[in-house]
């Protein structure tokens, strides 16, 4: 058992950049002789090689399959074909939606050691030993895998360095095993705006979360927002309840702040889904009445307090 | 037609708590436990598909965890489970998602619905691991973060839409019987009545051992487990440098932040 396996993702004729952060979390895996393996699937895999040839790469694995999107049963039996005939220690994929959708049935089918949103990753005395967070991130779970010669980790983006160098691997191009799928495709969907703002371009921006309590206080910061020109946002729970359009929800499955200087987080709890769209940001304020909520972690300003006083104030600054 | 709906009873912690002698845990007189909330959608999901259909559909609940669960079973019940399993046994102790998802299997055989439901993830862990894992010990088609879903009794395959990265979704079409785990906003989870609840408190919750699912000692705890808790620490605290003083004084603070990036502002 040597060696270290990634499994690439793409999307839409794009590698997502997930795919070079596992490369890089790779090189502090790997032992002497260990060869560095990236397996990228698609129905013209050739166009994703290129970005992939990284240092540190040793082999890229292109595997030409039917289906150009991700498919749960494609990839999760390319994967065991892979790792039953190369046997690998380690198995990198991305913490990912179409991760979640085959990497726990792929540990489960091989009995693979396995873990999931892995932050940190380390050999200790030659052990590999995971880091994860626990109970809403509030702890810090160290795992290890006794009894398990391979190990599949599913990293947590934006934690891991993509390697800067390039390098020179040799491209392996493999047949598939046989596939058959039990679910299709039927085509992607862009979640309609609601309205016209693109928070991805918003340089200030004032994001209110589940502590606002009812959907009536959403237009007290609404005016809040205009008044001290910032854009107004929010976290995933006012979204899902209608109170503000999917269009300004910031987080992994909304949209990333990614132009935003200044952002003051009031009563957002702080759930890593959130932080995963704004915690790049120069200068957040968090405003939160819960001084452990997990949003102060990553604020450069708190303030533990009432949002409804602190914004009633903070509306006679302007 | 029967849903068979997995859902696990999570734990947040109080403000000041403290890890376990052992170091593999945190005090269990701090863990405040409640339904996973993930779990409320999917619940939800599978009672409305109930109310919606012409034909009679059965929706049952199962937990695997000691007594202390069947709160959060009864909170199912009152919402519109019709059946409640709770599976436990001293060996289950230290199981991993792998684990657990394998004691599901192990059930969902003996009931053989037409879907099994699961939560994307549970809020404690967060692992978004279980039931994709306990498809694949049931070798059924599986998908995971659904954010809508059309599935009619009786049909032989269902159609979802699944939620991924930065505000895309893909339809898909699956067929039956599947696991899907299902994503927060699907639905608006109801409210139990107070009468559901108190008829809730009278419905018998059925308890089951690893035995009555032919599952053994070595299916579960460290053994069945794809990984273990070394030890669990707590992290740095956050670095946020707080502003002190009264409310009009932090309302002060923030208003000079606030003007100090418009002076910086192009």
């Amino acid at each position: 058992m040597s060696g270290v396996l990634i499994m690439a993702e793409q999307r839409r004729g794009e590698l997502r950049p997930v795919s070079l952060e596992l490369i890089g979390a790779a090189q502090a895996l790997r032992r002497s002789g260990d060869s560095v393996a990236v397996a990228i699937l698609a129905s013209s895999p050739n166009q994703f090689i290129e970005p992939l040839k990284l240092a540190g790469v040793d082999e890229i694995v292109a595997i030409k399959v039917e289906s150009a999107e991700f498919d749960p049963d494609t990839f999760e039996a390319v994967a065991a074909a892979l790792i039953t005939e190369r046997a690998p220690d380690v198995v990198l994929v991305a913490h990912s939606v179409d991760s979640f959708g085959y990497a726990p049935a792929l540990a489960a089918r091989l009995g693979l050691g396995f873990a999931s949103d892995v932050f940190k990753v380390e050999r200790i005395e030659g052990e590999l030993i995971a880091t994860r967070g626990g109970y809403g991130q509030k702890v810090n779970v160290e795992v290890d895998f006794p009894g398990h010669s391979t190990v599949l980790l599913a990293l947590r983006a934006n934690v891991f360095k993509p390697p800067e160098q390039a390098g020179s691997p040799r491209i392996t191009e493999i047949a598939p095993p046989p596939l058959s799928s039990r679910s299709v495709g039927r085509g992607f969907i862009e979640l309609a705006g609601g309205d016209d703002v693109d928070m991805t371009q918003a340089e200030f921006i004032l994001t209110i979360g589940r502590g606002i309590g009812e959907e009536s206080n959403v237009a007290q910061f609404k005016e809040l927002a205009d008044v001290v020109g910032a854009t107004l946002g929010c976290s995933r729970p006012i979204a899902d309840a209608g109170w503000l359009p999917k269009s300004r929800q910031v987080g992994q499955s909304g949209k990333t702040a990614g132009a935003c200087k200044l952002y003051i987080a009031m009563g957002v709890s702080g759930a890593i889904q959130h932080l995963a769209g704004m915690k790049h940001v120069a200068t957040i304020v968090a405003v939160n009445s819960d001084a452990g909520a997990s949003i102060f972690g990553v604020a450069k300003y708190g303030i533990v307090g009432d949002i409804f006083e602190i914004a009633e104030e903070l509306r006679r600054n302007f | 037609m029967k849903i068979l709906v997995a859902v696990k009873q999570v734990a947040a912690l109080d403000e000041d708590f403290t890890i376990r002698a052992d170091g593999r845990d945190v005090d269990e007189e701090f863990l405040l436990r409640d339904l996973n909330e993930w779990d409320d959608y999917s619940l939800e999901e599978a009672v409305k598909i109930k109310e919606a259909a012409s034909q009679p559909v059965e929706v049952v609940v199962i937990t695997v965890a000691p007594e202390h669960a069947d709160e959060a079973l009864r909170k199912c019940l009152a919402k519109g489970a019709d059946r409640a399993i709770r599976v436990w046994d001293e060996a289950v102790e230290g199981s991993d998602p792998i684990a657990i998802a394998r004691v599901i299997a192990a059930a969902a055989r003996r009931e053989s619905p037409a879907m099994l439901f699961a939560g994307v993830q549970s809020s404690d862990q967060a692992f978004a691991s279980t039931g994709v894992a306990a498809a694949a010990f049931l070798e059924w088609p599986h998908a995971a973060v659904v954010t809508s879903l059309k599935l009619s009794p009786g049909a032989q395959s269902a159609v979802f839409r699944r939620e991924l990265e930065g505000g895309l979704l893909e339809e898909v079409e699956i067929h039956c019987p599947a696991v899907l785990t299902i994503q927060l906003g699907i639905n608006t989870p109801r409210y139990a009545s107070l009468r559901s609840i108190k008829q809730a408190a009278a419905k018998p919750i059925e308890v089951k051992s690893l035995s009555d699912l032919g599952l053994n000692t070595a299916d579960v705890g460290e053994a069945g487990s794809a990984s273990r808790v070394r030890r669990m620490v707590i992290p740095d605290k956050g670095r946020a440098q707080l502003i002190e003083g009264d409310v009009a004084a932090q309302a002060r603070r923030l208003a000079e932040i606030i003007r100090e990036f418009q002076g910086s502002a192009p």
